[in-house]
């Protein structure tokens, strides 16, 4: 009988196809990623059963930290061509009399949350580092004297009125201050808002027995 | 593995029969990188966006306008303290005469007083929830939405929860509870300011010394 020669070459697969297919993945989580600038104050947020995902833009959120300081985030609206943060901050500033320059206001544009009286805000943002930054977030002032809480969410509904307002604060955070905070939003006429919590593990409620239909 | 082999085109004279190989880049440590770098973004890749669970208070009453009247027998009182615990009474505080009973978190606690009073209007959503699941009835996402805000707003016999909090209380407290309101399908409730009457009460019942209370 004839001998079937077998190929002495090693077998070798070609991969092509599955590095294309790895670099299109890869280009398209690149491209979808969003990152997230850092916030100003770490939140961990309660549990709660709902399962709504947050809004994607036109948000408006007021932190509150474990230590009961206020901060405040708004979104730059749909893309960030319409620089609303920009818009709002300067109209801040003028009401103060501060004059913030381009540069001033691109860094504010790229930051998240902060928390800090207007007055400080053009050290805030020459601030050489993060740690600088930090330490200057001493938290808006919501005192009836001085509420410029009220300001900010007034300014920013100036310039973007399909706002929605999302209170989200540290479990560990005093009701007191959250009161007072949900009472300057209803003052404002915001009676629907969100509150951001995390979804709790192992999902369904527990409802007691008598209470379940067969 | 995946490589580029660049064929050596011999044209011309052919001066040398060199390798037929070609010129061979090796790839793996590209695609490993590659591999890498697309676990990380998959990863990181927010799919656990954070949850949020909307709220809608009642608007301020304005200064000339009276707020509305309260029907005594379906206002269920609220109360958190410290130590996630809540107490509850139902009507309006009468010192003396009021008694708070208190729960916990639990399923059995505070979510079981609420469902008591809730019942019918509980059953009535859990079951048409019920029907959709097993296919009785054929309704879109949105539709399901619009009837359980049609069943709260014909609910009339519900209770109006009012939500206060007593010091110490921490903000989870009351997300907690709101959370319950949303479990228990509570048509109507509030978050309230508690009065000076439940104040006393609270100092009474959780035996603390009344030093604080005439503050």
């Amino acid at each position: 009988m004839g001998k079937i020669k077998i190929a002495v070459k090693t077998p070798s697969i070609d991969m092509t196809p599955m590095v294309d297919l790895f670099f299109l993945l890869l280009v398209f989580f690149i491209l979808t990623a969003t990152f997230r600038p850092e916030e100003a104050a770490p939140i961990k947020t309660p549990t709660s059963t709902s399962q709504t995902p947050i809004p994607d833009s036109h948000l408006v959120t007021v932190l509150v930290s474990k230590d009961d300081k206020v901060f405040f985030n708004l979104d730059n609206g749909t893309d960030s061509t319409e620089h609303i943060r920009a818009k709002v901050l300067q109209a801040i500033g003028s009401n103060y009399k501060i004059k913030f320059t381009p540069k001033e206001i691109k860094k504010f544009e790229g930051l998240a949350s902060f928390g800090l009286p207007v007055a400080k805000f053009k050290d805030f943002l020459n601030a050489p580092d993060q740690k600088t930054r930090e330490a200057m977030q001493i938290g808006i002032p919501i005192d009836s004297l001085d509420n410029q809480l009220t300001m900010w969410i007034r300014f920013a509904r100036t310039y973007n009125n399909e706002l929605s307002f999302t209170l989200k604060g540290d479990g560990d955070a005093n009701y007191p201050v959250v009161k007072k905070v949900i009472a300057i939003l209803q003052d404002n006429n915001v009676n629907k808002f969100n509150l951001t919590t995390d979804l709790k593990s192992g999902v369904a409620a527990e409802i007691p027995a008598e209470f379940i239909i067969k | 593995m995946a490589e580029i082999v660049q064929e050596e085109s011999n044209k011309g004279k052919g001066k040398r029969k060199s390798k037929k190989h070609g010129t061979h880049i090796d790839m793996t440590p590209m695609v490993d990188l590659a591999c890498l770098l697309l676990t990380f973004f998959m990863l990181t890749t927010a799919f656990n966006k954070p949850k949020v669970m909307e709220i809608i208070l009642p608007e301020k009453p304005k200064e000339n306008e009276k707020p509305p009247e309260l029907d005594k027998d379906r206002a269920l009182n609220i109360i958190l303290v410290e130590n996630d615990k809540v107490l509850w009474y139902v009507g309006i505080a009468e010192p003396g005469k009021t008694v708070l009973t208190e729960e916990n978190f639990s399923k059995d606690g505070i979510r079981k007083v609420l469902l008591e009073r809730n019942k019918q209007l509980f059953m009535n959503i859990t079951k048409m929830n019920k029907d959709v699941v097993d296919g009785k009835l054929k309704l879109s996402r949105d539709s399901i939405e619009g009837r359980v805000k049609r069943y709260y707003k014909a609910d009339k016999s519900g209770p109006i929860v009012l939500i206060k909090a007593a010091d110490g209380v921490k903000y989870k407290n009351i997300v907690d509870i709101i959370d319950e309101m949303a479990i228990t399908n509570i048509a109507r409730y509030s978050l309230v300011d508690i009065n000076p009457v439940e104040k006393m009460m609270v100092q009474t019942k959780l035996g603390k010394p009344s030093v604080t209370a005439i503050k």
